[in-house]
């Protein structure tokens, strides 16, 4: 089965492919059904794989294609790893995003033919890219992917190009991306002059050998790439406004999958990052400090997809948290589950606006409990994963992640929990403000209010189930014993950082205790939010004081566009009126003068008159003569 | 007598012959100075094929050391012969048409 592996990555190509040139040809049912199809087939391959990886003693396998860069000491193959840690992800990839793909079928069938076409185009060749990323056996192809992605992210934030704010939006996410891209790149230079190959195979083997500088240098690289692709700081601004493009496209891409790339990365380069001195700590502190940042400024916002965008940048943050605290399973663990039950937010989120009819501001819902039945209950469900309440999956895997930060350093603990904490309180704010008390749209608005078809309910559905259920893949040690089922599983990929870490063990009372406590912590702050919420009426004034710096995301959109927009503009303003004008004008058009001034008058030699021609070879013979004579 | 005073004959002669031609007007004159200038030219290949053969017969009798340089003022002479033959012709056809010999008139080059 691993040699058709090539077969997974090609199925979406294909699709691109075709709806892509044949976007004005192909009618829109097609158009769906190649885009769908086309995933689904992989979805279908990646579970082949998948069962064939989680065989016991299943060892990593590279598959080479061809040769992709082939010179003199250095050999780059178009080779994809098939192991625990990419099978896992082809999984989420495929699956989540199959189910994206029928919904999108549904939430976009207002679109003309074209650009119908166009979007299941741009969404394949994102899957595609992100196949690539998670499959890639060195780092230039999954360097490929991770432009992809970025690529289409730009390209689907964009999709409603006639609206300029969005074209900004998408601009944004692409500059962010590119500073990212760029630490990414000189990651790969580095390893390339370090290691000579860029394959996982050849250069995780030779870490242990490797100087801790160099490490640290090259891992604190990889992980601005990571920043600019995962939403950290300081290059998250990007993602809350990659909400302009359309629903679903922030589901997969801009929750469930593109900017889970870092974590993947990082996982993928673990032992790296094990070994590199600083660099975990930074990792660590970036991360939780995204978490409780990105959850703060949720708390205020009023649009429900901006405030499922900063959940998301908050959750990524704690992924990267367990990163660096050495919780690698519960990273990943985080990124399935998240997954599941941010997709599933997501899509709720679309049906809502879908309702609604493109309303996105919360302060004009309400009550919609009774008119959207499926849709509240599965969002209802996706709240209570993702506060981590148990048995929902969120718990568990948030709980492997708190505990792994408890295990190296109490403060890293309670700082996350807290962000947590406020993870619940502004997702059932979200929930109760959309969901509860009386509706608060305009007329027209509640006579249209209607359920999503059953293409839209279905994934909401399926996606619901999985987040209910996800978690038990990793139930923790306490609970039952050798439970755990996906840390056996991936534990032949992170063998050797686990080997390097040693045991952090936390008894198992205190770990019951802080479990109880925090659980209590979120029932106690969702209560208080439902109370508080339940029955927002629209009177509210403008927000006053912290919660006005809140609202404003602290201001650092501003900050940015003053420390670093503004004087890059001042800067380009000097260069066009003093640079260009004077200084690169002066030389150009002096150069032009200087040769018209001197032709003119050189133009006196040339008189027509034989003798001045004559006289002028004489007078040169002569001085030629003299400096022959007397020159030595 | 010392080559001395050949090259300074020759130089003297080279010289009139080169300040006739920037300062004279007529053609004619102009192509008499060129003349004198080859002509100066020739009196010294003369003048130094003398002298080499006149160093080198005293150590090798039957010497032929110089015969080179009196090939050259055959040559030159030849040269100069057909030359003058095509320049007198210039000459003739530029009286016809400008009706004069006066090499400023001769400007067409100029406009």
């Amino acid at each position: 089965m691993t040699k058709l592996t090539y077969l997974i990555p090609l199925f979406p190509l294909i699709g691109f492919l075709v709806n892509g040139l044949g976007r004005r040809m192909v009618p829109k049912s097609v158009a769906g059904l190649i885009g769908s199809a086309s995933v689904l087939a992989s979805f279908i391959l990646s579970v082949l794989v998948f069962m064939e990886v989680r065989v016991d003693g299943f060892t990593a396998q590279e598959v080479k294609l061809f040769s992709f860069i082939k010179t003199a000491g250095l050999d780059i193959p178009f080779a994809f790893q098939i192991d625990q840690l990419s099978s896992l992800f082809l999984l989420i990839i495929t699956g989540v995003g199959f189910l994206i793909h029928v919904y999108s079928a549904a939430y976009m069938h207002e679109e003309e033919p074209q650009h119908y076409a166009r979007y299941f185009a741009y969404l394949n060749l994102f899957v595609f890219s992100m196949l690539l990323l998670v499959l890639g056996a060195n780092y230039v192809i999954m360097f490929i992917g991770w432009e992809g992605v970025g690529l289409c992210s730009y390209l689907l934030i964009g999709y409603w190009f006639k609206n300029g704010d969005y074209n900004d939006a998408a601009k944004k996410a692409f500059v962010m991306n590119r500073i990212g891209d760029l630490g990414f790149l000189l990651a790969v230079f580095w390893m390339i002059g370090q290691f000579g190959s860029t394959s996982f195979g050849v250069i995780f083997p030779k870490v242990d050998a490797t100087a801790p500088a160099v490490l640290t240098g090259i891992t604190l690289l990889l992980f601005v790439g990571a920043t600019g692709k995962s939403a950290q700081i300081p290059l998250y601004t990007w993602l809350p406004d990659a909400m302009a493009g359309p629903t679903p496209v922030s589901a997969l891409i801009h929750a469930a999958t593109m900017v889970t790339a870092g974590i993947y990365m990082i996982a993928r380069s673990n032992i790296m990052y094990t070994l590199a001195p600083i660099t975990p700590t930074v990792v660590a502190v970036i991360g939780l400090a995204t978490a409780l940042f990105a959850a703060t400024i949720a708390i205020q916002q009023n649009d429900i997809k901006k405030v499922l965008a900063y959940s998301t940048v908050s959750q990524l943050g704690l992924m990267f948290l367990g990163l660096g605290v050495g919780a690698y399973t519960g990273a990943v663990f985080h990124v399935m589950t998240h997954a599941f039950f941010k997709a599933l937010l997501f899509l709720g989120a679309g049906s809502v606006i879908h309702a609604m009819h493109h309303e996105q501001d919360i302060r004009n819902m309400g009550g919609l409990k009774k008119h959207l039945p499926i849709t509240h209950f599965t969002f209802l469900i996706g709240c209570i994963a993702i506060a981590g309440i148990p048995p929902f999956s969120g718990f568990f895997s948030k709980d492997e992640i708190l505990m792994g930060a408890f295990a190296h350093s109490p403060v890293l603990y309670f700082i996350g929990t807290f962000s947590a904490l406020l993870t619940a309180f502004y997702m059932f704010r979200l929930y109760a403000m959309t969901f509860l008390g009386q509706f608060r749209g305009t007329q027209e608005q509640q006579l249209h209010v209607h359920e999503s078809p059953a293409a839209m309910t279905v994934p909401l559905i399926v996606l619901a189930l999985l987040a209910i259920v996800a978690g038990f893949v990793g139930v923790p040690e306490v609970f039952i014993k050798d439970a755990h089922w996906l840390e056996k599983f991936l534990a032949p990929v992170f063998a050797a950082s686990t080997a390097k870490q040693g045991e952090h063990v936390v008894s198992h009372s205190t770990e019951y205790a802080l479990m109880g406590g925090t659980v209590l912590a979120i029932l106690v702050v969702m209560v208080y939010a439902l109370k508080k919420f339940g029955n927002y009426s629209k009177t509210a004034e403008p927000a006053t004081g912290f919660a006005r710096v809140l609202e404003n995301k602290w201001y650092v959109d501003e900050i940015y566009d003053a420390v670093i927009s503004r004087p890059l503009r001042g800067f380009s303003v000097f260069l066009n009126n003093v640079m260009e004008r004077s200084v690169i004008d002066g030389v150009v058009n002096g150069t032009g003068k200087f040769i018209q001034y001197s032709s003119r008058q050189f133009r006196w030699l040339q008189s027509g008159q034989v003798g001045s021609y004559i006289l002028i070879m004489v007078v040169a013979t002569v001085v030629f003569f003299i400096i022959q004579i007397f020159g030595k | 007598m010392p080559i001395n005073y050949y090259i300074f004959l020759a130089v003297a002669l080279f010289s009139i012959g080169v300040i006739g031609v920037l300062t004279r007007r007529n053609a004619i004159i102009v192509f008499m100075c060129i003349e004198l200038m080859l002509n100066a030219v020739n009196l010294l290949l003369v003048a130094f094929s003398k002298m080499h053969y006149a160093n080198a017969v005293t150590f090798n009798p039957g010497t032929t050391t110089g015969a080179e340089a009196q090939l050259f003022v055959f040559f030159i002479m030849v040269v100069a012969a057909a030359e003058v033959s095509v320049g007198l012709a210039i000459i003739v056809m530029m009286y016809r048409n400008i009706h004069s010999v006066d090499i400023n008139f001769l400007n067409r080059l100029k406009h």
